[in-house]
């Protein structure tokens, strides 16, 4: 087990190692900070002075080690934009991102579990392929145009006037078919909860709630549909092995069947692809961030790509490789603990 | 004690509220900006955003109306004293955020603190000296007789002398202006303006709470709260006002106009810019360029009017010159010149009857649909046998590229910073020469000495009629030379809750005056 953890910990900075390098290595197609951080009118030799003043003109292996020997200290910059440390800019962004992802997981595991499990079971009920057809659509969307549909319809609100409003039928069917709005449609409103640290949350308050609820959904929308067919897939199979055609024979009810012994076969895989696309989810903020001016990670760091502010984004980019190998690690644990054939092992298998 | 403190301050609140109509019931202004403000410190960095953040926290000596007259501020009046010297006299009875009273000498160590501002140096340069004569006139000298003394005056914001001299605990001194870094200046703020800054988290929001002794006690606005969160979206930016989550938004982008204009409770208000949008052709890299008849050729190709109303949708004035109406070298003669068989005749007669082939670049993320307007000149220009190869990319990638100047024709936009034309043909037009900056953004290498020499005449010259007329000739000279492609003013476009008045407070800087704001008097 510890060498298990030692050998994930020498991955943790071989990922941090190898971003950093990458991240250095492109800064240069990325733009000019420079650029953003004066007046257009600005004279040359003003910029010059600058860039020289923030090491730019340092060919790129001083820069390099300059950044490895502060980064090896735990300093990874200081952000052109935010005038602060890079990690303190992360940290004070992170929170938003957690609570966006967790909003959203736990959508994904509320929903598929049951869906999964239903349309695994019964699968030529009208149901299962009403919410199969729902889940191609759902992977077939694409994120921001979700959101932007979320907004339409639950923040701005839509009037249907398709049927006779003279009608009685005509005039109930348009009033249900038109939304009010009214649900916030960008921000994590103003009623946070400070919790500790950088961290204001918006679990513990009705209004942060229901800023969470449409970001949240957005953002469960790609991985939702996934999850459901995989459940679906893996639980069809589990139905076919012989130790539940076995159980069955044994007269043993359905429902422990199905949610004693085969949904726990049925979740080691889910958990797997589950921890990774946890990580996945951290990086498919950017966009919903964008959209709900959610103010956590994927949003500054899409600012910080539109600014060139380099510190910031390669600090985020390493921040993000060891985010992926905790989770990975956890995945591990948890499967361990889930499936004792496992063996965590410094060694390779 | 604290029940007794309390109380008496609301009963002096009770009496200001009653000596005092214009502050009607407390009214919260909730904006959607596409930005938000860098840093606190005014002058470490000069873009529309923090000038916008100048007119809530600060007050300038004097600002435009919406005529591009200038309106007393800070400054109440003023006399030109002999060619270099302006006399200006000062409010009295104005104080700065911390309390301490604004005088003469705040705005003599501003404008020293503009002068050794990296962004403002440039700008400021003609100022020679400012000092105080007493505590509420100020004389302002120049090295040589300069026109433009009273633009300038609508960049100064004067800051609290006391409040930001001496240093920090860690020994940093206070008025120190740090480019991206952690100065005093850039976290602590004290001004004369309208606004206090109670609450700032950049990229997520700014809080404003109204300053209670506010010298200017004759502004109507009741705005008493703002909250400031930068929506860069541009769809979540209308959602957000259309949705009722915020009162009053910036930057409503084209293709959601008639959705702002037409939705029950929100208001349009659209009014002509004052950046010219165009293309640059470099005669250094393609020799046919060098020929006025080609320049010309391009110009007439290019069909304004159609991308103005197509592909603005209305949010562009078509553009035959830099000025814009009511700037000084506005000439009212020149007109758009679309005419595709002229275009033909002059590309024949320079020899070029067959075309040639060129590259273009253009940002991707700029100006208003820079992309798609930058894809519409190059189908016009095929017109004439010019084949384009364009490349689009975004904003910080665009200007690296544009300063190697290693394509042969390139977009670019410009506001001129002291609302005067001049400055367009000082910096997108004249010969370049990199030991007086002038010509810094002179993608083309254009050069025409006479255009210069009437720029430079008409920049020393104090009768504003003279120069107004030399500023129109030069206008002339460079449409009859065609030595920028125009294209366009942007417009500018507000979206605003009913019963915000925000037509009466912008103006065409794009700075809206947000003091002066009335909510909920129609």
């Amino acid at each position: 087990m510890i060498a298990f953890l030692t050998k994930r910990l020498m991955h943790a900075l071989l990922v941090m190692f190898v971003i950093s390098v990458i991240a250095f290595a492109i800064q240069g197609n990325l733009g000019d900070p420079i650029q953003q951080m004066v007046g257009q009118s600005v004279p040359e030799s003003e910029r010059a002075a600058l860039r020289d003043q923030l090491g730019l003109n340092d060919p790129f292996h001083v820069q390099y080690l300059r950044f490895a020997g502060n980064a090896l200290q735990g300093d990874f910059g200081y952000s052109y934009f935010y005038r602060e440390p890079a990690l303190e800019v992360i940290a004070r962004h992170l929170p938003a991102t957690l609570e966006l992802v967790f909003g959203a997981s736990l959508l994904i595991v509320l929903l598929s579990v049951p869906i999964g499990v239903f349309s695994a079971i019964k699968p030529h009920a009208l149901l299962s392929r009403f919410f199969m057809g729902v889940s191609i659509v759902g992977i077939s969307v694409p994120v921001f145009l979700t959101a932007i549909i979320l907004i339409q319809i639950f923040s701005i609100g839509i009037s249907v006037t398709l049927f006779p409003g003279s009608t009685a039928w005509g005039a109930w069917l348009n009033a249900a078919l038109s939304t009010q709005g009214h649900m916030p449609s960008f921000g994590r409103g103003y009623e946070l909860v400070h919790v500790m640290g950088h961290w204001d949350t918006n679990l513990a308050s009705f209004d942060g709630l229901k800023h969470l609820v449409l970001p949240s959904i957005a953002l469960a929308s790609i991985m939702l549909p996934l999850f459901i067919r995989l459940i679906r897939a893996e639980m069809m199979e589990v139905l076919q092995s012989e130790y539940v055609k076995f159980a069955r024979a044994k007269g043993i009810a359905p429902r422990r069947i199905h949610f004693l012994h085969a949904l726990k076969n049925t979740m080691l895989p889910v958990i797997t692809v589950g921890g990774v696309q946890i990580g996945t989810m951290v990086a498919y903020t950017i966009l919903t961030e964008t959209v709900f001016q959610w103010p956590g990670l994927g949003l500054m760091f899409l600012d910080a790509i539109n600014r060139a502010d380099i510190p910031l984004i390669v600090a985020y980019l390493m921040i993000v490789g060891v985010i992926f190998v905790v989770t990975n690690t956890l995945v591990d644990l948890i499967y361990g603990l889930v499936n004792p054939t496992v063996k965590l092992t410094g060694k390779p298998a | 004690m604290t029940l007794k403190k309390t109380l008496l301050a609301s009963v002096i609140g009770a009496a200001l509220a009653a000596t005092l109509p214009a502050t009607a019931a407390a009214e919260t202004l909730r904006i959607g900006y596409s930005a938000d403000p860098e840093t606190l410190d005014i002058h470490e960095q000069l873009s529309g955003g923090m000038l916008r953040f100048s007119h809530l926290a600060f007050d300038p000596l004097v600002r435009w109306t919406q005529d591009f007259d200038f309106e007393p501020r800070l400054a109440s009046d003023w006399e030109q004293v002999d060619a270099t010297t302006l006399r200006m006299t000062l409010r009295k009875g104005v104080t700065f955020h911390s309390g301490n009273p604004f005088t003469a000498e705040d705005v003599a160590w501003t404008i020293e603190r503009l002068k050794a501002s990296p962004d403002y140096r440039t700008i400021f340069e003609p100022i020679a000296d400012a000092r105080a004569l007493d505590d509420h006139t100020l004389e302002i000298t120049t090295h040589a007789p300069y026109p433009l003394l009273l633009n300038l005056a609508t960049y100064i914001f004067p800051l609290d002398r006391e409040f930001y001299s001496g240093s920090t605990d860690n020994g940093q001194d206070k008025a120190e202006i740090v480019k991206a870094g952690n100065s005093f200046a850039s976290r602590h703020l004290s001004g004369t303006g309208p606004f206090i800054v109670t609450e700032r988290r950049q990229g997520v929001r700014v809080e404003f709470e109204r300053y209670a002794d506010y010298w200017d006690e004759a502004s109507e606005g009741n705005v008493s709260r703002i909250v400031l969160t930068p929506i860069a979206e541009n769809a979540s930016r209308v959602a957000a006002l259309l949705s009722g989550g915020v009162d009053f938004i910036d930057a409503v982008p084209p293709n959601d106009l008639d959705r702002v204009r037409q939705a029950q409770d929100t208001n349009l208000v659209e009014i002509p810019g004052t950046r010219i949008i165009g293309f640059q052709l470099n005669e250094a890299r393609v020799e046919a360029f060098r020929d006025p008849r080609v320049r010309q050729a391009v110009a007439y190709a290019i069909n304004q009017q159609g991308i103005a109303d197509r592909l603005m949708r209305g949010f562009a004035t078509p553009a035959a010159q830099f000025s814009p109406a009511g700037y000084s070298g506005h000439n009212p003669e020149l007109m758009p010149r679309y005419d595709v068989e002229r275009a033909q005749q002059l590309m024949a007669e320079a020899g070029y009857e067959d075309g040639f082939r060129i590259d273009m670049i253009a940002p991707n993320n700029r100006y208003v649909n820079d992309a798609q307007i930058a894809q519409a000149v190059a189908n016009m220009l095929a017109r004439i046998n010019i084949d384009v190869n364009l490349r689009t990319m975004p904003l910080a990638q665009y200007w690296p590229e544009y300063d190697t100047r290693s394509s042969d024709a390139a977009m670019i936009g410009w506001h001129s910073d002291t609302e005067d034309s001049a400055n367009f043909f000082q910096y997108l037009t004249a010969c370049i020469d990199t030991d007086t900056g002038a010509g810094q953004y002179n993608y083309g290498s254009y050069c025409n000495e006479a255009l210069d020499a009437l720029v430079a005449d008409a920049d020393a010259e104090t009768d504003l009629e003279t120069r107004n007329a030399m500023l129109r000739e030069a206008e002339q000279m460079l449409y009859d030379d065609a030595g920028y492609i125009m294209l366009h003013w942007q417009n500018l476009a507000y979206g605003a809750r009913d019963g915000i008045a925000i037509d009466a407070v912008v103006n065409a800087t794009d700075f809206p005056y947000l003091g002066d704001l009335v909510i909920g008097r129609d």
